[in-house]
């Protein structure tokens, strides 16, 4: 009964979803306030039957009933129960309706917390996200039932793939969609304005927090995925280029660059047309990355079935969402008069050459994602493009854009004063050139890798820099200590979320050069009683232990002991697991971080003479990648605090246009 | 904005909605992307001495396939594929000579193999181990540019790669594509 | 054929997806100097018959067979360009992880700086649109004289001091 409910729910979503998607769009263009109203409570309506359609879902998992296809496929009565509920999400069908339910979420958030927003605007923002449910709905409903019955039901399930069953991996996807989703506002907010043609300072307002967080729960994601692959794939990896990979990081890139330039919008009025086709190349991008991802167009290690059949319909949804959307942007952006002007050497000017870098590496991500399916196409034979591509042309883009993040914020709006900025960054450039010469001597001088000195540098850079603007802001040492408190008090939440996430990127850069250029790798059989030296680590294999019984696993367990000049400092168990059901091993890596570095041990198979093969790292700075990423999301979440995304502030904004237009 | 540059992010989607809609016609035929072209194609056959798999029966040497059309088949017990394969071997023998080379395998299996599933194979080589520095004959595999099992080599009179499919024949393959390249081969 | 790094949970359904074991001990070569440069030209190399891994971090046997093959061409005195090479003889192009520079691979390498110039130059033209147009429009947003510039120099630099 649960699944024919979840089922039935998710239909009569979709005739909510017809009505949403039409009605308030009608009521908007006659100006009749009851159709436009409809909206709100077809919105929260449309969310409640999807929140129904995903609990009976969510159920059948918990309860493990094996009658329904997708539970069979991919739960076991054994998983513990997190891992249960993580399933859902774990496979195609179910990740649909996360996909769809999250969807809903925004849709139900925008039409709470929007009543400040004009009516027309609101109701065709909420049309659109309607339309776009229709799309997903029909997905799941026509090509990817998660309520298919099993007829007879099968004893148990297949279970879940056991790398799968791990806490950071649970959460992994829910935070993608958030993000992914979540830039879906922006999209329906940018199309309701091409449809208006009218985009002003109350406009990027009200859709900044809905980027906002889409952009930190994207981040978060992408960082938990990184971790994840981290510390469970057994090498101390933590980013691979691979397709799947970049079809998160591509909206990403886009979606960093419509945060910067929305800024301009509600600033100064201007870059409009850019703005809002970011708006919809930044959720065409989370929409081309579930093509790539489930159609299986490219090579990725992260095979699943493919099916034509689905990709034909994801690939009809991009053409109707990104097609109509940019043939609209087409016809209206002309429209979109400009206001403010700048000069190139001003805030605007240097939030638009992030932008111009910033699409630029989006650019390069895509083209080097589907460069295989370029020449493959064009007769020119098939290529790989893998990490190494990526590393020598994404990296150096980056490196201007860092640069300019600290020069930025120091300029003036419309026209900013180079020299004057540069002279009040003498603090960051000296700290720049000390951290980059003593690690180059540190490093040991010409013999260690060059482009690590450059690259913490380049890290102190903008850290110091990031801190000048803000000391700068709030008068640090420049004024009574009173004075200072409140101006720490007064300066804006969204000036702190800038100042948090930048530095934030600070670290994730110093864990990226550091754990690239000096990680340690010692691979080796070793017998028990056997040590090796690992940076500076005497890691000693004590033994081993097999068969040790899990929830739905077995697993050799190694005991290592590392010790630092004769001091014992970790005892560690890393684990090689046989999963019972679907049979497959995995390894479980035993990390013991000082947060400066990471000693990493990996037990391997037995030699068949008493020995094991380990694999033992020291991965310096890695946890400063993570640290790093979760400051950013922290950033943005102190951002998004900021009073004027509040309930009412950009109504009385709106007012004080609407007064200022009449007077 | 001017007209043109707006337009332009809509030109740009479009060329890759080609791109994407010419892959999924070719996966709908069951051309997936992860098939790779062997760089073999119009090159001799590399040279190989392998011994003989079964006591009656030669081994295989890049000698033997001169003069004669001939089609190069890697095949092990282990492989499945191989196994859904074998059946249309078994009847292809009259219209192409058909030699085998068991890969990765032990002899003892690949004999088992063959008693169950027929042996329609006029010559058969081994390599029976993973690639040993010590052992030339382990590198036959990889001086072919095999990835994986099966994988079948067609080899023209004068010794030259003219044709590889990956992964196991289908009767569509043999017809559509072996058979007319045999006949035009042998004229 | 067991693949390894999976990361986006979108995908995550039948996969043969296990742990990465990659290089063994016994494969390892006893001259660090020529290990280490095994090591670092295997990232670059890509094992064919699983998806997107380079043959440093597969486990399948394909890349096992291509690491000790790779070791032994450069024992037997290959420079890296040569082992490369032979292996782009058997596998073809496809084997590279970083593509060559060719015709072929022409708008892979040049398109990231195409797109930076086209970049720059739309941002280029807007600054000089937006000014000619604002000028033509409305006078009174004239660029200021020298005189005007050197006056609001001024005037700014008495407020900054206030």
């Amino acid at each position: 009964m649960i699944p024919e409910t979840g089922h039935f729910a998710l239909i009569l979503a979709l005739m909510v979803a017809l009505v949403q998607a039409t009605v308030p769009m009608i009521g908007a263009s006659r100006g009749d306030r009851a159709w436009m109203d409809l909206a709100r409570p077809a919105a929260f309506a449309q969310f409640a039957l999807v929140a129904i359609a995903f609990g009976a879902l969510v159920t059948c998992y918990v309860t493990s009933d094996f009658s329904v296809l997708n539970v069979a496929q991919n739960s076991h009565t054994d998983k513990p129960l997190l891992y249960k509920v993580s399933g859902v999400w774990g496979n195609h069908e179910g990740s649909m309706l996360l996909w769809v339910f999250i969807l809903g979420l925004y849709g139900m958030a925008v039409a709470a917390a929007g009543g400040n927003l004009p009516p027309a605007l609101r109701a065709r923002a909420l049309a659109i996200q309607a339309m776009i449910a229709i799309g997903f709905i029909l997905f799941i409903l026509l090509t990817s039932n998660p309520f298919a019955r099993l007829d007879p039901a099968p004893f148990n399930g297949n279970g879940l793939n056991p790398l799968l069953q791990d806490p950071g991996l649970a959460f992994h996807p829910p935070m993608l969609y958030l993000g992914y989703v979540g830039f879906s506002m922006a999209f329906s907010f940018a199309i309701a304005a091409l449809i208006e043609g009218r985009v002003d300072a109350a406009w990027a307002r009200w859709v900044r927090p809905w980027s906002l967080l889409a952009w930190c729960s994207l981040t978060l994601g992408i960082g938990l995925g990184s971790w994840w692959a981290y510390y469970t794939l057994g090498w101390g990896g933590w980013w691979y280029w691979d397709p799947v990979e970049n079809a998160s990081f591509m909206p990403w890139l886009a979606g960093t660059a419509l945060l910067h330039s929305s800024i301009v919008v509600e600033k100064r009025d201007t870059l409009k047309a850019w703005t809002i086709l970011l708006a919809i190349i930044t959720f065409s991008l989370s929409l081309l990355g579930t093509f790539l991802v489930r159609s299986g167009v490219l090579t990725s290690v992260h095979s699943f079935a493919s099916d034509p059949a689905r990709g034909v319909f994801v690939l009809a949804l991009l053409v109707v969402v990104t097609g109509g959307s940019l043939t609209l942007f087409a016809f209206r952006a002309s429209a979109l008069k400009g206001g403010g002007l700048f000069a190139p050497i001003s805030r605007e000017g240097s939030l638009l050459l992030n932008n111009v870098l910033m699409s630029t590496g989006a650019g390069t991500v895509l083209l080097g994602t589907l460069y295989p399916l370029f020449t493959d196409a064009l007769n020119l034979g098939k290529v790989s493009v893998g990490p190494p591509f990526f590393n020598s042309v994404f990296l150096p883009l980056m490196v201007p854009m860092v640069v300019t993040m600290a020069i930025g914020p120091l300029l003036q709006w419309k026209r900013g004063d180079l020299a004057g900025a540069l002279s009040r960054l003498k603090v960051a450039f000296a700290a720049t050139v000390a951290v980059a010469v003593a690690t180059w001597l540190l490093a040991g001088g010409a013999a260690g890798p060059l482009w690590a000195a450059g690259g913490l540098g380049l890290a102190a850079w903008l850290f110091v820099g990031t801190l000048i603007e803000w000391a700068e802001r709030v008068r640090l040492g420049r004024c009574s200590f009173g004075e200072f408190l409140q101006r720490c008090r007064h300066l804006p939440r969204s000036a702190y979320g800038m100042t948090i996430t930048h530095a934030g990127l600070a670290l994730v850069i110093v864990g990226i050069t550091g754990s690239t250029a000096w990680k340690t790798e010692h691979i080796q059989v070793m017998h028990p009683g056997q040590t090796v030296d690992v940076a500076g680590y005497q890691v000693t294999l004590d033994g081993t232990q097999d068969n040790i019984p899990g929830p739905n696993y077995t697993a050799l367990r190694a005991t290592f002991t590392a010790r630092k000049d004769g001091k014992l400092i970790a005892v560690m168990n890393p684990e090689k697991r046989q999963y019972t059901m679907p049979p497959r091993p995995t390894t479980d890596a035993a990390i013991h971080t000082n947060l400066i570095g990471d000693l990493y041990v990996v037990i391997g198979d037995p030699d068949g003479a008493g020995g094991f093969v380990t694999r033992l790292y020291y991965n310096p700075l890695v946890p400063w990648i993570f640290l790093g990423t979760v400051i950013m999301v922290g950033g943005g979440l102190v951002s998004l605090t900021d009073r004027r995304y509040r309930v009412g502030a950009p109504l009385r904004t709106a007012r004080a246009v609407a007064a200022a237009a009449r007077a | 904005m001017r007209r043109w540059t707006v337009a332009l992010p809509l030109a740009v989607f479009f060329v890759l909605v080609g791109f994407f809609i010419w892959r999924l016609d070719l996966m709908e035929h069951g051309d997936m992307p992860n098939i790779i072209p062997s760089v073999m194609i119009n090159k001799p056959v590399p040279n190989f001495d392998l011994p003989p798999l079964l006591l009656d029966k030669a081994g295989l040497k890049s000698s033997d396939l001169r003069g004669q059309v001939t089609l190069v088949n890697f095949f092990a017990s282990w492989c499945i594929p191989c196994r859904e394969e074998h059946p249309l071997l078994n009847g292809i023998g009259e219209k192409v000579r058909l030699v085998g080379i068991v890969y990765k395998d032990t002899p003892e299996q690949a004999r088992a193999y063959l008693t169950r599933l027929g042996d329609p194979y006029k010559a058969l080589g081994i390599i029976n181990s993973n690639l040993d520095p010590k052992d030339p004959k382990s590198q036959v595999g990889i001086d072919f540019g095999v990835t994986g099992v099966p994988e079948s080599f067609l080899v023209d009179k004068q010794g030259v790669i003219r044709f590889k499919q990956i992964g196991p024949f289908t009767p569509t393959d043999i017809k559509t594509k072996l058979l007319p390249l045999v006949a035009e081969l042998n004229k | 054929m067991i693949a390894k790094k999976l990361f986006a949970a979108i995908v995550l359904m039948a996969v043969a997806v296990g742990p990465a074991w990659a290089v063994q001990p016994n494969e390892m070569l006893k001259d660090p100097k020529l290990e280490g440069r095994a090591r670092e030209l295997s990232k670059d190399l890509r094992c064919l018959v699983c998806q997107n891994e380079s043959i440093d971090d597969s486990d399948a046997d394909l890349a096992h067979d291509l690491r000790v093959l790779l070791r032994q061409r450069l024992q037997a005195g290959d420079t890296d360009a040569q082992a490369k090479q032979y292996l782009v003889d058997r596998y073809g192009d496809y084997v590279l992880l970083k593509p060559p520079f060719k015709t072929s691979t022409l708008v892979l390498w040049l398109g990231p700086f195409a797109f930076l110039l086209v970049g720059a130059g739309i941002a280029a033209a807007y600054y000089r649109r937006r000014t000619a147009t604002a000028v033509a429009a409305d006078p009174a947003v004239a660029p200021l004289s020298e005189a005007e510039s050197r006056r609001l120099a001024a005037l700014l630099e008495d407020d900054k001091k206030s």
